[in-house]
């Protein structure tokens, strides 16, 4: 209640008082200026994109919905979308069992105090501050077919017949993408989830302990259900990744997401379609690739709002 | 007792296993780029036989590498400080002030953390277009900066909210105006948070690679990132250079690691646990 008899200690001009006054509502102004035409006014600009006609970069008639019909109905918009789309669902699946899965492992580990548990943190995480065109470009020459460092130790430890052009073959292309983004991302995950288990009372895990919860019964039907938060927030995080997969496709395989777009992601596609003039389309197609950018959009929105939806509710719940 | 020994041993084995997959590619890129070409081609994995900066040199012969670094440096201080000011600027207008539209500006704000706004880049590059920013550092800081302002005013603002009321009500009494109360007894005490934000965005802004993708094709204009493409796309059969390029572009991020793994690690974190 202090603050109401300022007025009266202060003894400056009235006028002085309402330019001072409306200072204040100059402080969000830079922040909300960048923001909305940088952020908000593009992402608008995409909708209506989508709903045009375009040659080149020229804008022509609207024409409604007919890019998002052609992008499911035409060839070969339709089966690159869908080779694509099934390429970030195996990328969301494999990057959920394989990093994260490890990283639930290694999170335990250190949660269970092994000595030296900082260097672990600071090893599995260094990966993470590389930029992911350097995560790309390295990888690229570790897993080249002839003086890759991983086929050479192959061969050299016996096992020549596991030696393969890893980024040539489109059986294994996307794996082994998928393998190397798990290495960039595995730290991060290991912190997420360490905080998840720091975060459960020990209390709760003793009495479930006395109750003669052991090993795996513990794990399962204690501290997973108690991780909840930390675990929907991987996931959605996951899932968002591997929807914007981009840049480790692109340092790796190009944007054809060669060999035989087997590592073609959306992302990709759409960075075709609206740059590079070889999504199928003769030159660039940004009525087409706004289109795929709005399908890939709400197919992002939907599932994290999905996602956040149900952990509120377990939080709710608990 | 022996059982529980058994599980320990093997929770070192697999952590150290795993270390060591997350640390030997690393080390790899760095002690590679201390071997000749014939060297690296004849054994790949062999730590280097003798220490030679050979590579190192002939990479500064092909590639402006101090002016990518430059470029990055200028691009990344420029955007931080931004997001900084004027994240912290917003934040305190949304956190201490009760105008009826505050919950709905942060709310704004927030919505931007959901945008991938990569989707948003054919308009993107129009407007930068539009405004003669292509091949202009300022492209890359204006994107930085409005891509950094939502996580930044959700960490921000929830600090200033902890901050003690009594704090700004004293400087107030002594006749401090709104600028006064925000530089000089708010922000010396957010420190923390500042860090937070700071690493956040500069670790973004330092390692990305798609925006100067799209709008930067002047060699001169070009960030490490970018430049690392030129380099690979150019000299892909020299490896010596390569490997040499990937380590002088990491070792800034990995030295600043070193010193302050702990902040990086928390900050890094901190943004997606809230």
């Amino acid at each position: 209640m202090q603050l109401e008899t300022k007025p009266n200690v202060q003894t400056g001009t009235k006028q002085k008082k309402d330019w001072k006054k409306w200072v204040i509502h100059l402080f969000p102004i830079p922040a909300l200026a960048i923001y909305v035409l940088f952020i908000i006014y593009p992402l608008f600009a995409a909708f209506t994109y989508s709903l045009f006609d375009w040659q080149g970069i020229k804008r022509g008639a609207f024409i409604g919905i007919e890019n998002f019909i052609s992008l499911f109905t035409k060839q070969p918009f339709n089966d690159m979308f869908w080779n694509a789309f099934q390429n970030n669902i195996l990328y969301f699946v494999l990057e959920m069992i394989v990093q994260n899965g490890i990283a639930f492992v290694l999170a335990y580990i250190i949660y269970k105090k092994v000595k030296g548990a900082e260097f672990f943190k600071i090893a599995y995480f260094l990966p993470r501050l590389l930029s992911v065109i350097i995560v790309g470009f390295l990888w690229k020459l570790i897993l080249n077919p002839n003086f890759g460092a991983l086929n050479v130790f192959l061969n050299k430890i016996g096992l020549e017949s596991w030696a393969k052009p890893w980024l040539g073959d489109p059986d294994t292309a996307l794996i082994a993408i998928i393998l190397v983004n798990s290495w960039f991302g595995l730290g991060f995950a290991v912190l997420i989830f360490l905080a998840g288990l720091q975060g459960i009372p020990t209390n709760l895990i003793e009495a479930a302990r006395l109750d003669g919860a052991k090993g795996l019964t513990l794990i399962c039907k204690i501290i997973l259900p108690l991780m909840a938060p930390a675990i929907t927030i991987i996931t959605v995080l996951t899932f968002i990744h591997a929807f914007e997969a981009f840049e480790l496709v692109y340092a790796m395989e190009g944007s054809m997401g060669e060999p035989y777009y087997s590592t073609d992601t959306l992302a990709v596609y759409f960075y075709r379609l609206a740059f590079g003039g070889s999504g199928g389309a003769s030159s660039v197609a940004i009525g087409l690739g706004s289109a795929l950018a709005v399908v890939l959009f709400t197919i992002i929105a939907t599932i994290s709002a999905v996602f956040l939806y149900i952990l509120r509710k377990r939080e709710v719940e608990m | 007792m022996k059982g529980r020994n058994a599980t320990r041993s093997i929770y070192y084995i697999i952590a150290y296993f795993f270390a060591a997959i997350s640390l030997y590619p690393i080390l790899l890129m760095i002690y590679s780029s201390f071997k000749t070409n014939a060297e690296l081609f004849k054994n790949p994995l062999s730590i280097p036989k003798s220490f030679s900066l050979e590579t190192y040199q002939k990479l500064l012969d092909q590639i402006p590498f101090f002016t990518y670094f430059w470029n990055s440096v200028i691009v990344s201080s420029v955007s931080v400080t931004c997001i900084l000011l004027f994240g912290s600027l917003a934040a305190f207008y949304i956190a201490r002030y009760t105008f009826w539209w505050n919950n709905l500006l942060f709310f704004f704000f927030l919505l931007g953390m959901m945008i991938p706004i990569k989707l948003g880049i054919v308009p993107l590059f129009m407007l930068m277009k539009d405004l003669s920013l292509i091949n202009s550092l300022w492209s890359l800081i204006f994107i930085y900066t409005a891509t950094g302002i939502p996580l930044s005013i959700l960490i921000l603002t929830g600090f200033f909210r902890t901050m003690p009321v009594e704090l700004e009500e004293a400087a107030r009494m002594d006749g401090a105006t709104d600028i006064k109360v925000f530089w000089h007894v708010l922000l010396p005490i957010m420190r923390p948070a500042l860090g937070t934000v700071m690493i956040i965005n500069f670790i973004q802004s330092w390692n990305d690679f798609f925006f100067p993708l799209i709008f930067i094709t002047d060699e001169m204009k070009k960030t490490i990132p970018v430049g690392m493409l030129s380099l690979f796309g150019e000299y892909s059969a020299d490896w010596g250079s390569l490997f040499a390029g990937l380590t002088l572009s990491s070792l800034p991020m990995i030295v600043l690691f070193f010193i302050a793994s702990k902040q990086f690690m928390e900050g890094l974190t901190a943004g997606a646990v809230k």
